[in-house]
C-alpha cells in the first residue's frame, strides 16, 4: 500500500478514482440497484457533477443503517451479477446486523497490507494465529488471505463480540471474564502444540495472551492488532512489556467498509500512531463536528469521515463513530493520515498538537 | 522549585511516568500532572504480587507495626517524596485544599484522623482480631483463650478505590500491609496527595516499597484493580453498590445515610445536646458518610428541626485558609448547582419545610471566596417517605422526621451509623438485634464518633484472612 508517488500524483490518483467510480456505480450497465435509485432521489447527477474529490462532498452522509435495512442483493454492481459473493458483518452490531458485501476487495486490502512489510517482520511461511471475531467478519478470511501470502497457515480462535457486549450490558462480568479466559485458554494451547510465527488479536487479547505466557518465549515473531484505541500510552505498554522489545508490532485502524489503514513507520520512542487509508480505494478526513462539510486543519482532533470507492462497494462520506488527529502526509504514504483515533467525544477539550 | 509537580505510578517499587497524564488545577502556583495506568499495566504488575508478599513476610509483624506508628510522625509533620520533589506538610494542606476545596481546617483534622489511625494501629488490629497476638501473621498460628487458632490470607493482595472527598477514609486500608497484604491503591481524581503521602511515610519508616501500588487510573482501571485483587474495597454511591454487588469479593462502602434515633425516655434532654445534633450534622463539611443526614423523633419534629436549624443556618461560608471555616466548597461547580435543583424538585412535594431557609443569610447555592457553596440545610418532613426524609449529599444536610418509636427500626433502612439517644434497655436490646445498622452509639453521642477499637464497615481483618480448623501436632510451629 504505501507508494512512491508524490502528494501531487496522488492526489490526481484519487481525482481519477472519483471519476471511474461515478461512472462505474451510477451507470446502468455496471451500478447496483441500490446506488441507480439513490442517485434519482439525489439534486445532482453524479455522472456528470462529481468530478473530483471536492465534488464528493455533494454526497449527503452515507448512513450505514441503510446496511441493516437494504436487502444485500441490492448493493450488487451489475457487472458484478451472478458472480458468487461473500455476506460480511460489521463487528459487535446487535439486533439485526449490518452486512456489507464482497468478492476480492478483502484480498486486495490484505495483499497490499502484506506488501507493505518486509519478509521477516512478520517471517515468511510463518505459521498464523488469529483470536478474535471470526464468524460473519471479513477478517477471518481477510486474516486467512494474509497468512497464505505469506506462506503459511492460519489457526482461528473464535472470540463473540455481540456476546460479550450482552454480558457486558446485563452485568454479568464475572461470566464476560470467563469467556474471556476461555478464549486465552484456547489460544495458548494452539500457541503450545503448533508452530505459530504470527498473531493477529485485538490488543487487549494480546495483553491477556502475554499475561499467561511469554510470547517472546512462545517464538511469536510478529503481531498485527486493531479495533481498539491506541493511546500513545498502551502502544508503549504493549512495545515494552507485553512484547517485551522484542516482537514486531503492526497496529492498524480498519472496518468492514474501509478495509484497513497501516500505521506509519514511527522513531524509536516514538508512541503516537498515524493510520493511513488505502487510498485511492478509500480516503479519511477529518472533520468539523459541528459542521461536516468543514476539513479540520492539521494538528487537530475531529471526527473521522469515510469515503469508500471500489468497484464493489462505495460509501460516500460515512461519519465514523471516531475521533481523531488529523496528521500530514507521509514518505510511505502521500496522503493525509488520522492520528490517536479514540471514541468520538470521548476527549474532554480540543486537543491541539504541533505540527508532524 | 520544579512549575510542575509529577506524581507518578508506583508499581509495586518502582516509580513509573506514564505518557498519559491528567492535568489537575493548578496547586500553589504549581500544576498538578498526574500519571494514568492502563489497565493492562496494572494487571501485569499483579503478576509478580508474591514479590510483595515476600517483602512484607520478611519483617515481623510487631517491626511493621512499630513502623507504622512512626509513619504517623512522619506522615504528619515531616517533608516526604512527591514525585521528584518533596511535600512538607503545610504545602501538603494547601495542595488538597486547592484541589478538594476542602478548608485547611478540614484538610487539617483529617492528618490528625489518619495519623491517629497509624499512631493507634496496634489498638485498631486489636479490635478487628479481637485481641489475637501479632505473631499470628507471622507463624500463621496463634493461641487465643488457650485454644490454638489458625488463619491464612484469602488474598494476596487488597485493591482499593479511594474517593476525593474524603482524605481520613485511607484509615480503612491502613492495617492491611502491617497485616502484611500488600495493597494496590486508585487514588480519587482529586486527591492524589493523601494516599501517596501515607504510601511515601510508610515507605520512610521502614515498610518495603513493594507492597504498595499507587495507580491513577481510570474507571476501567478502578474495576481492574478491584476484580484483579483478590479483595477489593471501593466507595461510593448506591449506584457503586449495584455495581458490584454481584462479587462478594469487593467490599463497597456506599452511601451512609447515618441517623440519629432520639427515643421516647430523651425527649424531655435533647435540648442539652443540640450542640451534638449540629456537630454530627456539619462536622467534616458534612462530607463523610458518618455525618448525620437524617434525625428521628417520636414527637416534637417542629421544636427541634427549628432549634438545630438556627445553628447550622449560621455556618456560614468561609476561605480556605481561615481557622473556623467548616464549608467545603465544590470541586465540580456543576454538581453544587445539581443538587441544589434536586432538594428544590423534592421540596415541591407536600409534607417538607427548608427550615434553614427562614434563617440563613441568602440563598442556599452560594458563589462566595472564589468559590461554590452549599449552605447547611435542615428539612423538616412531616412523613418518613418523603422524598428528602432519607437522604445524603456532600455538604451539611439533614431531615427531621417525626415517627412513632416503635415504628423506627422497621422504617430505617440500611443504616451505617445510628446514635440511639436513649436509656431503655428494652429499646436498645432491639437497635443491637437490628440488621440494618452496621455501626451504634447508644446515648448522646454524634455519628461521626469513632471509636478505634471498633472496627468500622465490616472487619478487614476477616475480609483479608479465613480461619482453618486445625488440630493434632503443632509443636514444630508453635
Amino acid at each position: 500500500m504505501s507508494c512512491d508517488l508524490t502528494v501531487e500524483e496522488a492526489r490526481a490518483a484519487l481525482e481519477e478514482r472519483v471519476r471511474e467510480s461515478m461512472k462505474w456505480h451510477f451507470s446502468p450497465e455496471t451500478g447496483c440497484p441500490y446506488w441507480l435509485e439513490r442517485a434519482k432521489e439525489l439534486d445532482f447527477d453524479p455522472l456528470a457533477e462529481v468530478t473530483c474529490f471536492a465534488d464528493i462532498q455533494k454526497f449527503p452522509h452515507f448512513d450505514d443503517d441503510v446496511l441493516r435495512k437494504e436487502d444485500p442483493a441490492r448493493f450488487i454492481p451489475k457487472a458484478f451479477a451472478g458472480k458468487p459473493y461473500n455476506v460480511f458483518e460489521t463487528g459487535g452490531t446487535t439486533g439485526m446486523p449490518k452486512q456489507r458485501i464482497g468478492w476480492e476487495d478483502y484480498k486486495t486490502d490484505y495483499s497490499e497490507f502484506s506488501d507493505h512489510y518486509p519478509p521477516d517482520f512478520f517471517p515468511q511461511g510463518g505459521n498464523w494465529l488469529m483470536v478474535g471475531p471470526t464468524g460473519p467478519r471479513r477478517l477471518r478470511l481477510s486474516i486467512e488471505h494474509l497468512a497464505n501470502r505469506r506462506g503459511g497457515a492460519c489457526y482461528f480462535i473464535d472470540l463473540d463480540p455481540r456476546w460479550v457486549k450482552r454480558l457486558i450490558k446485563d452485568g454479568e462480568y464475572a461470566m464476560a471474564r470467563k469467556y474471556q479466559e476461555h478464549v486465552i485458554d484456547q489460544a495458548v494451547t494452539i500457541i503450545r502444540h503448533r508452530d505459530i510465527k504470527c498473531i493477529f488479536t485485538t490488543p487487549k487479547l494480546l495483553e491477556n495472551l502475554a499475561e499467561r505466557i511469554s510470547l517472546v518465549e512462545a517464538g511469536i515473531k510478529g503481531v498485527f492488532a486493531g479495533g481498539t484505541t491506541m493511546t500513545p500510552q498502551y502502544v508503549r505498554f504493549i512495545e515494552e512489556e507485553v512484547l517485551e522489545g522484542k516482537i514486531n508490532y503492526a497496529p492498524t485502524y480498519g472496518n468492514t467498509l474501509m478495509g484497513l489503514a497501516i500505521s506509519r513507520k514511527r522513531e524509536p520512542g516514538e508512541y503516537s500512531l498515524t493510520y493511513y487509508a488505502p487510498q485511492p480505494r478509500a480516503v479519511l478526513r477529518i472533520v468539523n463536528p459541528e459542521d461536516s462539510s468543514l476539513e479540520l486543519p492539521y494538528g487537530e482532533y475531529g471526527r473521522v469521515e469515510l469515503t469508500t470507492m471500489t468497484k464493489e462497494f462505495f460509501v460516500p462520506r460515512f461519519l465514523e463513530r471516531d475521533e481523531a488527529i488529523r496528521r500530514k502526509p507521509c514518505a510511505e504514504f502521500p496522503w493525509d493520515g488520522v492520528g490517536d483515533v479514540r471514541p468520538f467525544q470521548s476527549g474532554s477539550k480540543q486537543v491541539i498538537e504541533g505540527v508532524y | 522549585m520544579s512549575e510542575e509537580i509529577h506524581i507518578p505510578i508506583l508499581r509495586l517499587g518502582q516509580k513509573y511516568r506514564s505518557l498519559d497524564t491528567v492535568e489537575l488545577p493548578a496547586s500553589a502556583g504549581r500544576k498538578v500532572l498526574t500519571h494514568t495506568a492502563n489497565p493492562g499495566l496494572i494487571r501485569r504488575d499483579l503478576l509478580g504480587i508474591a514479590k510483595s508478599r515476600a517483602a512484607l513476610n520478611e519483617i515481623p509483624t510487631d517491626t511493621l507495626a512499630t513502623y507504622c506508628e512512626q509513619a504517623a510522625e512522619l506522615f504528619l509533620h515531616e517533608e516526604l517524596p512527591l514525585g521528584d520533589s518533596a511535600q512538607g506538610p503545610q504545602e501538603y494542606v494547601e495542595s488538597l485544599s486547592a484541589l478538594t476545596k476542602l478548608p485547611h481546617t478540614l484538610v487539617r483534622m483529617n492528618m490528625g484522623k489518619i495519623h491517629a489511625a497509624m499512631s493507634q494501629i496496634r489498638t485498631v488490629i486489636a479490635g478487628l482480631t479481637r485481641g489475637i497476638s501479632l505473631d499470628l501473621f507471622d507463624r500463621g498460628i496463634s493461641s487465643l483463650n488457650d485454644l490454638e487458632v489458625n488463619f491464612y490470607p484469602v488474598t494476596d493482595a487488597l485493591g482499593v478505590s479511594l474517593p476525593s472527598n474524603a482524605p481520613a477514609v485511607n484509615s480503612l486500608w491502613l492495617p492491611a500491609p502491617v497485616l502484611k497484604i500488600p495493597v494496590l491503591l486508585k487514588p480519587g481524581r482529586e486527591d492524589p496527595f493523601t494516599p501517596f503521602r501515607i504510601v511515601q511515610a510508610l515507605i520512610a519508616a521502614g515498610f518495603p516499597k513493594e507492597a504498595f501500588g499507587f495507580y491513577p487510573t481510570t474507571h476501567e482501571g478502578g474495576d481492574t484493580i478491584l476484580m484483579t485483587c483478590g479483595r477489593g474495597i471501593s466507595f461510593g454511591s448506591d449506584a457503586t453498590v449495584r455495581k458490584y454487588a454481584a462479587f462478594p469479593s469487593i467490599q463497597v462502602h456506599g452511601t451512609g445515610r447515618s441517623k440519629v434515633l432520639i427515643g421516647e425516655d430523651f425527649m424531655g434532654k435533647w435540648t442539652e445536646h443540640a450542640r451534638t445534633l449540629v456537630e454530627s450534622v456539619s462536622a467534616n463539611g458534612g462530607r463523610s458518610c458518618i455525618n448525620t443526614s437524617a434525625i428521628l423523633v417520636p414527637s416534637g419534629r417542629e421544636e427541634i428541626a427549628d432549634a438545630i436549624a438556627q445553628e447550622l443556618a449560621a455556618i456560614e461560608p468561609l476561605p480556605r485558609d481561615h481557622e473556623d471555616a467548616l464549608l467545603c466548597g465544590f470541586s465540580n461547580t456543576e454538581w453544587a448547582g445539581s443538587i441544589n435543583d434536586l432538594i428544590d424538585e423534592h421540596l415541591k412535594v407536600a409534607g417538607a419545610e427548608d427550615v434553614t431557609a427562614r434563617y440563613r443569610k441568602g440563598p442556599r447555592l452560594v458563589e462566595m471566596h472564589g468559590q461554590t457553596y452549599l449552605r447547611p440545610t435542615l428539612i423538616s418532613c412531616a412523613h418518613s417517605d418523603h422524598p428528602l426524609a432519607n437522604t445524603e449529599f456532600m455538604f451539611p444536610f439533614a431531615s427531621v422526621t417525626e415517627i412513632p418509636q416503635e415504628r423506627m427500626l422497621s422504617e430505617i433502612g440500611e443504616t451505617l451509623v445510628a446514635s440511639a439517644w436513649t436509656e431503655d434497655p428494652i429499646w436498645i436490646r432491639q437497635l443491637m438485634n437490628s440488621p440494618d445498622i452496621e455501626r451504634l452509639n447508644i446515648g448522646p453521642f454524634p455519628t461521626n464518633r469513632v471509636q478505634w477499637e471498633q472496627p468500622h464497615e465490616g472487619n478487614l481483618f476477616e475480609f483479608l484472612y479465613r480461619r482453618r480448623a486445625i488440630q493434632g501436632n503443632l509443636a514444630a510451629v508453635s
